[in-house]
């Protein structure tokens, strides 16, 4: 199994970064403050404005590390990628697939009971840990409907059909809907500063939606980053459709893996007092902003995450969670070339 | 695996002060400098095998000398560090 390498985050606006030897060099004020082989790298996150050198893309590019720059705010600008490489056989076979609407839902609907299920589990979950606190019969009924749509979507309830992307999506939402509405229960402590009305983006409206919205940018990058290293073009999606500049395969792969990685790591990051109201500001149009300080903090909270171990479901085998999203990407690419059966989405109890 | 890697180059010629730039480059290359010709490398096997390779092409196995100690895997309860200049864990949170 491939090794789970580190992460640099650049949080230091004006350091610029370029490449000496095999290292990437962090400079700020032509002062070196910084220097990681880049060996030892898997990504690199910059939320500076000053930029890298075109000699450090290269090197990503060729050593297949991910080079992302983001805002200072961490919104998503652009991520560096370089001579498309894998295999030539699977990126046709995935631009076939697009192009076939049964195909494209046989593995959508994979990714979308990935989702559901996972959501579903991480409502009992809850119900079972906190039994005393939480409205263990509200999240029990949302569990249930979760468990409907999920019967529906695999097509054992007849009456209620599912057999295309446009049903699909309509199923996908109303889970979703069951799903966030009771997002506000899990959270346990920090209650007035914290609270999940609904989902809002660009802007996010609130703390809980600055949190998401920011760490779900990581995870599309990490997603990406996975399916372009096993040698998709992550930007033909089966779920999503194609727009100029959407990383539409990474979004449909992230569906499964939003809950378990990133809702659950923020409720987290809240029970937890890891972060607080101090943490956030607000803008003029009403945006929540994590501050320079708080977002240290989450991303520091984040890779501890990305590195405690668990088992794979499928795979039964040990590995980071951080190297769930390559490992995703390695059974969808096994499933095209017809390895297995079906993709096998990641489900987690 | 965890690899420390320091060297002696003999410095009395020209050539000498080559080799050692030489040598303190490759080692930069892979790892962190901790003390002057003291380097620590997180490195697999097989870089490893690479980079000693390179570094005793370059040395005059004559006057000069490399050290390489394998520390495997579970190294961090074996390394402490007293005075100045800390390192970075470069398996641990990377922020700058």
């Amino acid at each position: 199994m491939k090794k789970l390498l580190n992460t640099l985050y650049i949080t230091t606006l004006d350091a610029y970064l370029s490449l000496d030897g095999e290292t990437v060099m962090v400079q700020k004020e032509g002062e070196t403050i910084g220097r990681v082989p880049l060996h030892n790298l898997e990504n690199i996150v910059t939320f500076g404005y000053t930029g890298a050198s075109p000699a450090l893309m290269g090197a990503c590019a060729d050593r297949n590390i991910g080079l992302c720059f983001m805002t200072r705010h961490g919104r998503f600008l652009a991520r560096v990628v370089g001579m498309s490489k894998g295999n030539v056989v699977l990126r046709k076979m995935q631009y076939a697939i697009s192009e076939e609407e049964k195909a494209c839902f046989t593995i959508a609907r994979n990714c979308i009971f990935g989702k559901i299920y996972n959501s579903k589990w991480i409502l009992e979950r809850a119900a079972r840990d906190y039994p005393m606190r939480l409205d263990v019969d509200k999240l029990k009924g949302a569990s249930e409907q979760l468990s409907r749509y999920l019967n529906i979507i695999r097509g054992k309830e007849e009456a209620i059909p599912c057999e295309d992307l446009e049903q699909l999506r309509g199923f996908e939402g109303k889970s979703a809907t069951v799903y966030f509405s009771v997002v506000d229960d899990l959270i346990l402590q920090q209650k007035d500063a914290f609270f999940f009305k609904d989902r809002n983006k660009r802007p996010p409206l609130d703390n809980v939606n600055a949190l998401l919205s920011f760490f779900y940018t990581l995870l599309s990058h990490d997603v990406a980053s996975a399916l372009e290293a096993v040698g998709f073009d992550a930007y033909i999606g089966f779920l999503h459709r194609d727009r100029p500049g959407r990383v539409s395969l990474a979004l449909d792969m992230m569906e499964e893996l939003r809950s378990v990685l990133v809702d659950r790591f923020v409720i987290s990051l809240i029970n937890k007092k890891q972060v607080t109201d101090t943490d956030f500001m607000k803008k003029e149009n009403g945006a929540i902003l994590l501050t320079d300080e708080a977002r240290k903090k989450a991303l520091n909270a984040w890779q501890s995450r990305k590195q405690e171990m668990i088992t794979h479901p499928f795979l039964s085998e040990k590995i980071p969670w951080g190297l769930v999203p390559y490992v995703q990407a390695m059974l969808l690419a096994r499933y095209i070339r017809g390895d297995l059966e079906e993709y096998p989405p990641f489900l987690w109890k | 695996m965890f690899v420390l890697i320091t060297y002696d180059v003999n410095t009395q010629d020209a050539a000498g002060k080559t080799r050692l730039r030489k040598v303190a480059k490759q080692c930069v290359n892979y790892g962190q400098r901790v003390q002057n010709s003291v380097f620590e490398c997180v490195i697999d096997p097989a870089k490893m095998k690479a980079l000693q390779y390179k570094l005793e092409s370059i040395i005059d196995p004559e006057k000069d000398s490399l050290r390489f100690y394998y520390l495997g895997k579970n190294y961090k309860e074996k390394i402490e560090h007293v005075g100045a200049k800390p390192s970075y864990d470069v398996e641990g949170v990377l922020m700058l």
